[in-house]
């Protein structure tokens, strides 16, 4: 089963991912790409005291996501994969489409990017720097439709509008 | 043990009759937080400051709008700036109770306690207000945390379905 969603949120693991977008996609799997938590015990076990028991969670560099990204696809229940920020997901759309191109990826979720000095916000829950948007354009000009959707239930706002300041409208 | 449930207690002072509204008894620190979805925190609060008037005692925190950093430093701050030894969150996997855990990372005294309710909250606050007498040391940690423990076991005893189809 391809993987049901590739969200970028800054919280990683939240409430929103767990229950808000796990619960209606039945996911069984978590793949948290992130090369921090990936090499640290501490922040691994903050995450994985997060999740249901019912919900597995994996813990991948981008190199290792990219490498396993079949292996997640083969697996039989939905999964969502996570990043937390716009570089480490750029970066896995280029190395999955290496990789594993039978997998590309499709379609990216941004599911909340929030303040920080140098960001502008663009939505309620979308904030961007330039360097952040020059990276969203490049995942999109790759083929890969990008919207913003924080919640299931919201409207899913093109890369376009989120951008322009027309997100919220 | 009031027959009500709830606890008796200097807490309940401030509703005597004459006495001035609950909501407005005096100002104290807060010695614990509560950081939740929404404004399911301040809700919380106003509801303790109604039956008990001690909603001094606990601060609101709301993660809406905030990232991890943010919410994070707000936490900080208020633990860092004085008596509070407690956090409160609503869900496990929610993003106040990850910046809590880092918080407490760093302040390894701190209480944290997640699927708070209104009466944990009743609980705890009526015992802290309780040894909140003038001139009395603050709890240990450990003190605090039997503290929190009680108002689990309170909070989760108010769980209960009544009456309907079984």
């Amino acid at each position: 089963m391809p993987l049901v969603l590739y969200r970028i949120d800054d919280r990683l693991i939240h409430g929103q991912v767990v229950v808000g977008w796990g619960r209606p996609l039945d996911v069984g799997f978590l793949v948290l790409v992130d090369d921090e938590v990936a090499t640290s015990e501490w922040e691994q076990e903050l995450y994985r005291m997060a999740v249901p028991p019912e919900m597995d969670v994996v813990f991948a560099s981008v190199t290792e996501a990219a490498r396993d990204h079949a292996r997640y696809r083969a697996d039989a229940r939905p999964g969502m994969l996570l990043t937390g920020n716009v570089a480490a997901m750029h970066a896995l759309v280029d190395a999955v489409a290496a990789a594993d191109p039978a997998g590309a990826v499709r379609a990216v979720n941004l599911g909340g990017l929030h303040h920080r000095p140098g960001r502008v916000q663009r939505m309620r829950y979308v904030f961007a720097d330039p360097a952040e948007e020059g990276e969203l354009r490049a995942i999109a000009a790759a083929g890969v439709t990008v919207t913003a959707q924080d919640v299931p239930n919201a409207r899913p706002v093109p890369l376009a509008d989120v951008l322009s300041g027309r997100g919220d409208g | 043990m009031s027959s009500a449930g709830l606890p008796d207690g200097p807490a309940r002072a401030g509703a005597a009759v004459g006495g001035p509204p609950p909501e407005e008894a005096a100002p104290a620190a807060p010695v614990a937080v509560i950081a939740a979805h929404g404004d399911l925190a301040a809700g919380l609060v106003s509801a303790v400051a109604q039956i008990t008037g001690r909603g001094a005692l606990l601060a609101a925190v709301s993660n809406r709008g905030r990232g991890p950093s943010e919410l994070e430093a707000e936490l900080r701050a208020l633990v860092d700036a004085g008596p509070v030894r407690a956090v409160f969150t609503d869900l496990p996997g929610g993003s106040c109770t990850m910046a809590a855990r880092r918080v407490q990372r760093d302040h390894p005294g701190l209480a944290l306690a997640t699927g708070v309710n209104l009466a944990a909250l009743l609980e705890f606050v009526c015992a802290a207000a309780a040894g909140d007498e003038p001139g009395r040391a603050p709890p240990a940690a450990d003190e605090t945390a039997a503290t929190v423990e009680r108002a689990l076991d309170r909070g989760r005893a108010s769980i209960v379905a009544l009456g309907g189809p079984r």
